[in-house]
């Protein structure tokens, strides 16, 4: 299941990043990243640790600042204007390395806080929608548990319904395998594979060049806080162009 | 080393071991004894000068409990009392004191013929309350119910409550327990509505006093709803529309509605307050208020706006740097200094005032801890949701700080009301020190000094340790996480 060829039928892109510029202090994390996201493209982020992808995927929807550059998401830019963000969170979904649920309340709730708040969605399409949601990921028969009583796998899958509840329209997720045990990682990466296949438009920072291989139209590739290569899967993984690439792919795949 | 595997590395397991119970837990009161007790050399030494202890105690405070004197008419009785019964030079503690004058533990100067009005209110309370701190528990929630609504009615019918007071509290009771049961939302209007009767109730005088003053605090809701869309400049506006109406014309608009329609209870002013009632009434109240404007604090001091967090931490620090009977000093003394002359602000409410700021301050720093022990991922994920601050705070970040700051919670809550006998000093009659020395003041029952300590001490304790208890059930109740 290759699919490699980038939907060139959308001309409006989902995001656009232009000049982007970042410091933790006197840290420079993003140095003049520019990137272009269309729509139902999956992109797929690698690198070593402390290369700024994580911080990258932050600042799509400003859990994290940027200092210069533009972020356009969906038509629309990030700066301070509280409005743009939140609404730029609402259409953007985000799942976390550590899941992230919130342990005081049950599953559905967890899946229906967001959609009732937010969007307003009366309680029990609100209800209705989450159970599509965690049938699609496959614990409906979790939906009154807390999230203490499930496990890790189980965990992320909720996060990802949850996202899904808002309806986005672009998915983040930041290394979403990485907190979990060798068992549990396939339960995952197999949602996030049906996702991919039904379009939506999705940036992953992951480590799982298998996932990356299977469903990414472009893998990039950072350094220092650069873009420093990016391609397709294929020739990323077969013909890698720089000598920091091929380094980093002897090491994660070498073994 | 088993021989079976030894010439071979490989292994393969060919049946599971089906699990097995555990071994039979090994009981028995000498071997708990030999174990906890004298496991050691240290161990019976200090088992031993405990005992020692335990012993010598027993042997000093016993005599005098065991010989104690609950009929008498006055201390030189009881100790004839006890010289007759057990000889000259014996000991025997005089609880004759505390039949005579419990009432004035509990009640202090409050009319006797109006004892059964602080009852009624403290039944309420926990009608009040019920729907709020039991709202999971259908079966404590009505166990707290029925004891709240028949010690209320049996307790009032013994201190002479009249007829028609007894036949409306049982309607109003058990309409309002029904009510919580049946429909707990509007229930908690209610509850919101109980402060209000409670004062009324406690002070008297007319109703419509504290129906006005309810009165603002509706209307100021109504506007701040109404006007939400324009935020911080609804409230203010809110807060406006409140002070006016408080300041202009819930005064005539009261004594109106009093002429149309008297509904009057004997005023009891604030100086008749004394004993438990006082330390009550301040506790609950401050008790109330300090816990909302702890929460307040704690946020503003964590803001990211430098003037409110600058402001919350200098009242935070400003009032914990200050002993509380400071505060009760200025309230009682040099606020007069500072208001208008001719202005009645009642002592009550304005030591009820201080005690709130006081506790306060102290409420937001263990909130805080709370709010700083919650994982960063929380609030992230809150924020990549697209709730907005309130929001955020609202639904997932205070529900679980508060939670983890149960316990210090309580134990300020605990410690605000025993310092409500701090009241002594700025001449309120707290039921520890000033109405012991009053009653002490009495031919009577003068040279009586451990009784009375013990009777109210006995009080504190099942009130402070019934707030505790509380506090190990919510926690238990809210335990969600199974880690």
């Amino acid at each position: 299941m290759q699919t490699t060829a980038i939907p060139a039928i959308e001309s409006d892109a989902a995001i656009e990043i232009v000049r982007l510029n970042k410091w933790y202090g006197t840290f420079h994390v993003l140095r003049d990243i520019d990137l272009t996201v269309r729509r139902g493209e999956r992109i797929v982020i690698a690198g070593p640790s402390g290369s700024g992808k994580s911080t990258l995927i932050r600042c799509i929807n400003r859990l994290e600042e940027h200092q210069s550059g533009k972020i356009i998401v969906d038509g629309t830019e990030l700066t301070h204007d509280l409005k743009n963000i939140d609404k730029v969170r609402s259409e953007v979904g985000m799942v976390f390395q550590h899941f992230n649920l919130f342990p005081h309340l049950t599953i559905l709730e967890n899946c229906t806080l967001a959609p009732i708040w937010v969007r307003k969605v009366p309680r029990r399409e609100a209800e209705e929608t989450a159970m599509h949601f965690l049938e699609k990921v496959r614990i409906p028969d979790q939906a009154h548990k807390y999230p203490g009583q499930l496990s890790g796998g189980q965990q992320q899958r909720v996060a990802i319904a949850r996202a899904l509840c808002m309806r986005p329209r672009i998915m983040l997720f930041d290394e979403p395998t990485s907190a979990l045990d060798p068992e549990m990682i396939k339960e995952v990466l197999d949602t996030m594979i049906a996702l991919a296949e039904e379009g939506m438009t999705m940036i992953c920072v992951t480590h799982e060049m298998g996932f990356a291989q299977a469903v990414a139209h472009r893998v990039i590739f950072m350094d220092q806080g650069q873009i420093v290569e990016q391609n397709t899967p294929v020739e990323f993984f077969n013909n890698p162009q720089s000598e920091r690439s091929r380094l980093f792919l002897s090491q994660i795949l070498g073994h | 080393m088993s021989d079976t595997h030894s010439e071979t590395v490989a292994f393969m397991r060919e049946t599971m071991l089906p699990p097995q119970p555990p071994p039979l837990a090994q009981s028995g009161a000498i071997r708990w004894l030999r174990e906890n007790l004298f496991s050691g050399p240290l161990n019976i030494a200090l088992t031993l000068v405990g005992l020692g202890i335990v012993w010598l105690l027993v042997g000093a405070v016993g005599p005098w409990l065991t010989h104690s004197v609950w009929n008498a008419g006055s201390m030189a009785e009881c100790r004839q009392i006890v010289a007759e019964t057990w000889g000259q030079g014996a000991t025997g503690a005089c609880f004759a004191l505390v039949k005579h004058r419990w009432n004035q533990f509990l009640f202090g100067f409050y009319p006797q013929a109006l004892y059964w009005r602080p009852v009624l209110a403290f039944g309420l309370l926990f009608l009040a309350l019920a729907p709020l701190l039991f709202s999971e528990s259908a079966r404590a929630r009505r166990v707290v119910l029925g004891l709240a609504l028949v010690l209320t009615l049996v307790v009032s019918a013994v201190l002479d409550a009249p007829g028609p007071a007894l036949a409306g509290m049982a309607v109003a009771m058990l309409g309002w327990a029904a009510l919580v049961e049946a429909r707990p939302r509007p229930a908690l209007l209610a509850s919101l509505v109980y402060p209000f009767a409670a004062a009324w109730l406690l002070w008297g005088g007319s109703l419509w006093t504290e129906a006005m003053a309810l009165a603002g605090f509706a209307m100021g809701f109504v506007v701040w709803r109404g006007l939400a869309r324009f935020g911080l400049f609804a409230f203010a506006l809110a807060v406006v529309a409140a002070a006016a109406w408080w300041l202009l014309l819930a005064g005539p608009l009261a004594a109106a509605l009093a002429g149309v329609l008297p509904l009057r209870l004997q005023p009891v002013s604030s100086d008749q307050f004394g004993g438990f009632v006082l330390s009550i009434t301040i506790g609950v109240a401050g008790i109330a208020l300090s816990l909302p404007l702890g929460v307040i604090l704690a946020l503003a001091r964590r803001s990211d706006l430098p003037v409110i967090k600058v402001l919350a931490v200098m009242f935070i620090e400003f009032i914990r740097g200050v002993p509380l009977i400071t505060l009760l000093f200025v309230a009682s003394l040099l606020l007069n200094y500072f208001l208008p002359p001719g202005t009645n602000f009642d002592v009550i409410l304005r030591v009820i005032i201080m005690v709130t700021l006081f506790a306060a301050a102290y409420m937001a720093e263990v909130i805080r801890g709370g709010l700083a022990g919650l994982p960063k991922g929380q609030y992230e994920a809150a924020d990549a949701l697209g709730l907005d601050y309130w929001k955020a705070q609202r639904l997932i970040i205070l529900p679980q700080a508060l939670k983890i700051s149960i316990p210090g919670i309580v134990s300020t809550f605990i410690g605000m009301f025993k310092d409500t006998t701090l009241v002594v000093f700025v001449g309120l009659y707290d039921p520890l020190k000033a109405m012991s020395d009053t009653i002490r003041a009495s031919f009577e029952w003068k040279g009586a000094y451990w009784e009375p300590y013990i009777f109210v001490g006995a009080i504190f304790f099942v009130l402070c340790f019934g707030m505790s208890r509380y506090s190990m059930y919510l926690e238990r109740r809210l335990k969600h996480d199974h880690r």
